[in-house]
């Protein structure tokens, strides 16, 4: 649903707003071919070469448009990394990257077409926005933000959703109030929901981990704090690190782990592999706050 | 002019604030010429108003030795000559890879091969939606740096599409392979033409050519780069 309400809303952003740019390699194409039709200067599908693709939209970018950029995380990200660096970082243009995939929902395509630690890598690089949407229907806000300005911004569409949207949850969102805090990114929030059922914790949710909203964290953290992550375990450490500084604190990291898991299956399979399904985040975090 | 004279001995001296003495200068001159001719005969950029909307673009995709370019810009009033004393130095806008947030002119910052002419690819394309019809994008490379495989996805990609960009390619025999068959034969479906990159009037004839319908490539051939 999420890719759906990609397509729709950036179809839209097309037609309302003469600045808007789409580049593609290929992927969600046929999605956008009436868009192309409607705007063929403007919705570029540079073919199977994801290199390509960011550095058209740093140019787009360097002539005052605002590019959007789409394909799975592992070619939009991951392959095409020193072009986000330097075709967009380095020249200070922007880019909304809008990605599919996720970590795994590519399961049975296997390792090649999963990135887990897309938003890691962005970490390396300064100034980027990231979003990773719980649900469809916070997409169009997120989306439709990004358009207004010229910042760089990523965009982590999956087909795992939860059953309630929250879009205004750029700041940490209050979903449970208790005991020791548990923060849930993304379509993180029902599993930890489910797996906390009856558990003396204080639930938060965001939908924007970068940047980490860092007065909400020190606001609702105690002395303990799990951060429950749909991508690599451990991502947010260092901006957990930097907003609880200078306060004991312990925090669990739970995410994707970095083995290759080697098989195929569903993203479902995928996430009980990972611990990151009710039951599997259930365990640690009862261990590691009580 | 003759086939073999650089622009003017000043832009030789400049290059030499930079390159320090006479036996380093030569390295920074294979693209001496090309720039010289652009920036002097066919470039339509304000060195007052460098950023206006409508200007041509030049993208030195070839970060590497930019003593050339940054002697062509003080040269046309981009920026005082006096800022080239210092190239590379803490306190210099002018590094040995060009920035284009610290020089002023300088429309991409390079260094990392092969990502200008994907960036022109974009410019082109942002330029066109935008109606800027008249408004030229020109991209200069190093033979060496067609080794790498991001420009041949940018080279078919113009082709396709018919886009009217104009690469530029400085043939110093430098690439560690070589090009079997020619430099030419890695463009097909551009229109191709290969100068003197030393004589102005084969430059200037090369580059100042408009062609709308598709991609232009100028492989100027200067002398085989030693050592």
């Amino acid at each position: 649903m999420m890719r759906e309400t990609f397509v729709d809303t950036t179809t839209a952003l097309l037609a309302e707003d003469p600045r808007t740019a789409l580049v593609l390699a290929d992927i969600s194409a046929d999605a956008f071919e009436p868009a192309r039709r409607r705007h063929p200067d403007r919705v570029l599908n540079v073919g199977i070469r994801e290199q390509l693709m960011t550095g058209v939209a740093g140019g787009l970018a360097l002539t005052g448009m605002r590019p959007f950029v789409h394909s799975y995380a592992s070619f939009v990200v991951d392959r095409a990394y020193e072009q986000i660096k330097l075709d967009l970082g380095h020249q200070d243009a922007g880019a909304v990257l809008v990605s599919i995939g996720a970590s795994y929902d590519g399961a049975a395509s296997g390792y090649t077409h999963q990135s887990p630690g897309d938003v890691e890598l962005l970490d390396t690089l300064e100034g980027w926005t990231v979003h990773v949407p719980g649900h469809h229907d916070e997409v169009p806000p997120l989306l439709r933000a990004a358009a207004r300005h010229d910042d760089r911004v990523y965009v982590r569409l999956g087909l795992q959703e939860n059953t309630r949207a929250y879009p205004d949850s750029a700041r940490l969102r209050l979903i449970k109030r208790g005991g020791p805090l548990v923060v849930a990114v993304g379509p993180m929030l029902d599993p930890v929901l489910e797996a906390t059922r009856d558990l003396d914790v204080t639930v938060a949710y965001t939908n924007t981990p970068r940047p980490l909203d860092a007065e909400g964290l020190r606001a609702l953290a105690e002395t303990e704090v799990v951060l429950v992550e749909p991508y690599l375990a451990g991502t947010s450490a260092r901006q957990v690190a930097e907003a609880l500084a200078g306060r004991p604190h312990r925090v669990l990291h739970l995410g994707v782990g970095r083995e290759e898991v080697r098989r195929y299956g569903s993203w479902e399979d995928h996430a009980r592999a990972h611990g990151l399904d009710a039951a599997g985040l259930r365990t640690p975090i009862k261990e590691f706050l009580w | 002019m003759t086939v073999t004279a650089l622009p003017t001995d000043a832009i030789r001296a400049m290059v030499r604030r930079m390159s320090g003495d006479e036996k380093h200068a030569p390295s920074s001159y294979s693209t001496l010429d090309v720039l010289w001719v652009l920036y002097d005969r066919v470039l339509r950029i304000d060195p007052r108003k460098p950023d206006e909307p409508d200007r041509d673009r030049f993208l030195l995709s070839k970060g590497h030795g930019p003593a050339a370019y940054y002697a062509v810009l003080a040269a046309k009033g981009f920026f005082p000559p006096d800022w080239l004393d210092d190239m590379g130095g803490w306190d210099s806008p002018l590094g040995n890879h060009p920035d284009r947030l610290r020089v002023p002119g300088v429309e991409i910052g390079t260094g990392s091969l092969g990502h200008g002419l994907g960036i022109g690819v974009g410019v082109a394309h942002g330029l066109r939606a935008q109606g800027y019809a008249d408004s030229r994008v020109f991209v200069l490379l190093g033979d060496a740096e067609l080794d790498e495989g991001s420009n041949h996805e940018a080279i078919a990609y113009a082709a396709a599409v018919r886009l009217p960009l104009t690469a530029i390619v400085i043939d110093n025999q430098s690439a560690t392979h070589g090009w079997p068959g020619g430099i030419a034969a890695r463009f097909p479906g551009w229109i191709i033409s290969v100068i003197d990159g030393r004589n102005h009037e084969q430059i200037e004839y090369a580059l100042a050519k408009r062609h709308h319908d598709r991609p232009n490539l100028v492989v100027a051939t200067v002398e085989p780069k030693r050592g």
